[in-house]
């Protein structure tokens, strides 16, 4: 009972998070701030939504998974990485539209 | 180069891969056990190219402190960034900073970097090892000195603690 009114409450969380992001794409103005949505959605949004998962998980089954400690370790891991490229991508476009 | 840096390079990132594997297969045994451990072994040998030299001190206290300064840092800062997305986005001042380093450490400025672009608001672009700064893409930043000096206390500090640089 507790461990579903927490993990309902975690998965509207992640949920709005991940929103949020979706949100930022529309609203913010040019490629760079848009960048910022994304990142936001894979850390708070989808972390909450893996905690939901393993919460459940147990109160369910009674076993500990860790399964969804990976799924989020490798979203923090791989994030970074794509935002990082799109970001320099969209420097070098923008350098050479000027230039 | 003993033969021990030739075979296991990174006896860490060995470990970390066998454990994964075994984490991800459905069940442990002896043959997801020898798999992880053969993936463990040879991926960080095909890839050791492209991994810079790698600073030989690691201080796990202190990296756990900074992993709970991150983690509270995303959690706030994902409050902050949902406010001005939902607010009125035109009047953010997004602006290009960039962050002079004090680490030469190209190890240490790709984690930060990561950092960086963890913790919403704050994104990088670039890591400039010959200019020894990291050039990133902040939200709203009202003031430039105070976003450097936050992201040098708070983070790069802290990591040259763990790596003793």
């Amino acid at each position: 009972m507790y461990a579903e009114a927490f993990a309902s409450f975690l998965i509207v969380t992640g949920g709005f998070f991940v929103l949020l992001g979706s949100i930022a794409l529309i609203r913010l103005p040019d490629i760079f701030t848009r960048l910022h949505g994304p990142t936001k959605a894979t850390t708070l949004g989808v972390g909450a939504i893996v905690i939901a998962s393993s919460v459940a998980g147990y109160a369910l089954t009674g076993e500990v998974s860790v399964k969804e400690l990976a799924v989020s370790l490798f979203l923090f891991i791989t994030a970074p990485v794509s935002a990082h490229l799109l970001a320099k991508a969209a420097q070098k476009d923008r350098g050479e539209g000027r230039g | 180069m003993t033969l021990r840096d030739w075979v296991l390079p990174q006896p860490f990132l060995t470990l970390s891969i066998a454990a994964l594997w075994a984490l991800l297969s459905a069940d442990v045994s002896g043959g997801t056990l020898l798999l992880g451990l053969t993936l463990g072994i040879a991926i960080p040998l095909f890839t050791s190219q492209f991994w810079p030299g790698r600073p030989h001190t690691f201080r796990i206290g202190a990296a756990l402190r900074l992993m709970l300064v991150v983690f509270y840092d995303i959690i706030v800062a994902n409050f902050a960034v949902a406010r001005i997305v939902l607010g009125n986005v035109d009047g953010i001042k997004s602006k290009f900073v960039d962050v002079p380093l004090d680490t030469n450490d190209p190890y240490v400025a790709t984690i930060l970097a990561s950092i960086i672009t963890l913790t919403p608001g704050t994104l990088s672009i670039d890591v400039d090892m010959d200019k020894r700064m990291v050039h990133i893409h902040g939200l709203d930043v009202p003031d430039r000195s105070l976003l450097i000096d936050e992201i040098k206390t708070r983070y790069e500090a802290p990591l040259k603690e763990i790596f003793g640089c």
